[in-house]
């Protein structure tokens, strides 16, 4: 008997607390939005806070409270889930345009001067506070893949030596931004195919000396741009993605390779899966996907 | 009703629950950000610590009775978690404002070492139902005074720029609640 009382009032105890929650679970409900729980239901659940809210439950609260919010700022689910959000609302869905992540260095292990074997924690954060990492270039990607580890969606990876984004799975939540501590990465519209793969901001000499494929300065591609889209400013080249029409002239006059052209990139690829190994000389050999 | 205020006083100055017991400190340092929702906290633990005394101690007189007062603990620890969900029930239709100021750490109060060493302080010190009342109301009130002093002083110091940088956020706060702690010092021994 003496084991019965203490596991019969414990019980007691506890079913008196439940019957009395449950009561209460009554009295006090709180209505909930029914509209709010949809669109949660349609969003990915991936809590990202690309939609600038910390989570997704965060998001589909603004939305049913306010209707006119944009539905398109979910960038995981793109449009297929802003059309969804919309025909719960009742409102029409505006495509955004998609972004991703781009990368603005090309110093790749074969371009890149070293400095020295970098030989400790292997963060970049780490590498970028032992005097500036491994590489000569104190702007470049230190290529220890802070940025992989953060993305969540397995869109940006270390290749040879230097960040690589998928574009077509990348959903520029913006993870990989904020972990770069060189501030390499930024985001950029999907229909941008040119950019800029450097952001040096040495002159010539010393550029060059610290990496092969650095932007010098040089204004081939401004004086080549017909669209006024590329201009430098502090020895580095920036185009214009307003302006940009793709064309791809400044990558072809670039005498160090810094520009890169997507569209050259993506046909390599794709001739590669063909079975006709094609290589761009500018684009590494591994890296030779959609990626930017 | 002297002993009454005796205990009051000796709650909120002498045992200061954070500041002299050290219990209560990852809500005494979570929820001290700013003044308003340390104040939201306070009145939770406040409420929370006074019916939990009122809750558990009739029910050690049970557990004396059959003579299990080794459940004590167990038993408790349900009964908290329980007054816990009432009261984040009843924020959550009455107060929303603050249920969503107070977060995580509303629940969170249900494993709050505070609540439970009040609770057990009534027993040890063999109060009867009254003083454990005031003691758990005692407790909660020195809880919300350290809290609120705490808020006061981190609105002020928290990532200002004269910080050296390795200082500031939660280094800086360790370093005031230990000072803050220290000039609580010179209330011991003033009563029992």
């Amino acid at each position: 008997m003496s084991i019965a009382i203490p596991i019969i009032l414990t019980v007691a105890i506890g079913f008196v607390a439940a019957a009395v929650l449950a009561y209460a679970s009554k009295v006090f409900a709180v209505e909930v939005d029914e509209t709010a729980v949809a669109i949660e239901g349609v969003l990915p659940g991936a809590n990202c806070g690309g939609c600038g809210f910390a989570g997704c439950s965060g998001y589909a609260a603004k939305l049913a409270e306010d209707h006119d919010f944009p539905c398109n700022k979910c960038v995981v689910g793109g449009a297929a889930v802003a059309e969804k959000i919309a025909g719960i609302l009742g409102v029409n869905a505006e495509a955004e345009d998609k972004q991703v992540a781009v990368v603005m260095c090309n110093g790749t292990s074969q371009a890149a001067k070293l400095l020295m074997e970098y030989k400790g924690i292997n963060t970049c954060k780490a590498a970028n506070s032992i005097f500036g990492g491994a590489k000569a270039c104190t702007y470049g990607c230190l290529g220890c893949g802070d940025c992989e580890a953060a993305c969540q969606f397995d869109s940006i990876h270390i290749r040879d030596g230097v960040a690589w984004v998928n574009r077509d799975t990348c959903t520029a939540c913006g993870a990989c931004v904020r972990a770069c501590p060189r501030h390499l990465i930024r985001l950029g519209s999907a229909k941008n195919l040119v950019f800029v793969r450097c952001h040096s901001n040495d002159g010539a000499r010393d550029a060059m000396q610290a990496c092969k494929n650095a932007c010098i300065g040089c204004k081939k591609c401004e004086n080549t741009c017909k669209f006024d889209a590329v201009h430098v400013e502090n020895n580095l080249s920036y185009i214009d993605p307003a302006k940009c029409k793709n064309c791809g002239m400044c990558e072809k006059v670039c005498p160090t390779g810094n520009i890169i052209n997507m569209r050259l990139v993506k046909k390599a690829y794709d001739e590669k899966q063909k079975g006709t190994p094609v290589v761009p000389p500018k684009a590494p050999a591994e890296g030779a996907q959609a990626q930017a | 009703m002297g002993s009454l205020l005796v205990i009051i006083i000796s709650m909120v100055l002498v045992n200061n629950y954070p500041l002299a017991q050290f219990l209560g400190i990852c809500p005494f340092l979570g929820v001290s950000k700013d003044l308003d929702s340390a104040k939201g906290m306070g009145i939770a633990v406040t409420l929370v610590m006074g019916l939990a005394s009122a809750a558990t101690w009739p029910i050690m007189q049970i557990l004396n009775h059959f003579e299990i007062g080794y459940l004590q603990t167990v038993v408790f620890i349900l009964v908290i978690a329980f007054m816990v969900q009432l009261i984040e029930m009843f924020m959550k239709k009455n107060m929303p404002a603050l249920y969503v100021s107070l977060g995580v750490y509303l629940p969170l109060i249900t494993t709050n070492c505070a609540v439970l060493g009040v609770c057990i302080t009534n027993i040890d010190k063999g109060y009867g139902f009254l003083s454990s009342v005031v003691n758990g109301f005692g407790g909660g009130l020195g809880f919300w005074f350290g809290l609120m002093l705490m808020a006061g002083v981190r609105t002020k110091l928290v990532d200002q720029e004269y910080l050296p940088a390795p200082f500031r956020g939660v280094p800086i706060v360790l370093v005031t609640a230990a000072i803050m702690s220290l000039s609580f010092m010179g209330f011991s021994g003033m009563f029992a």
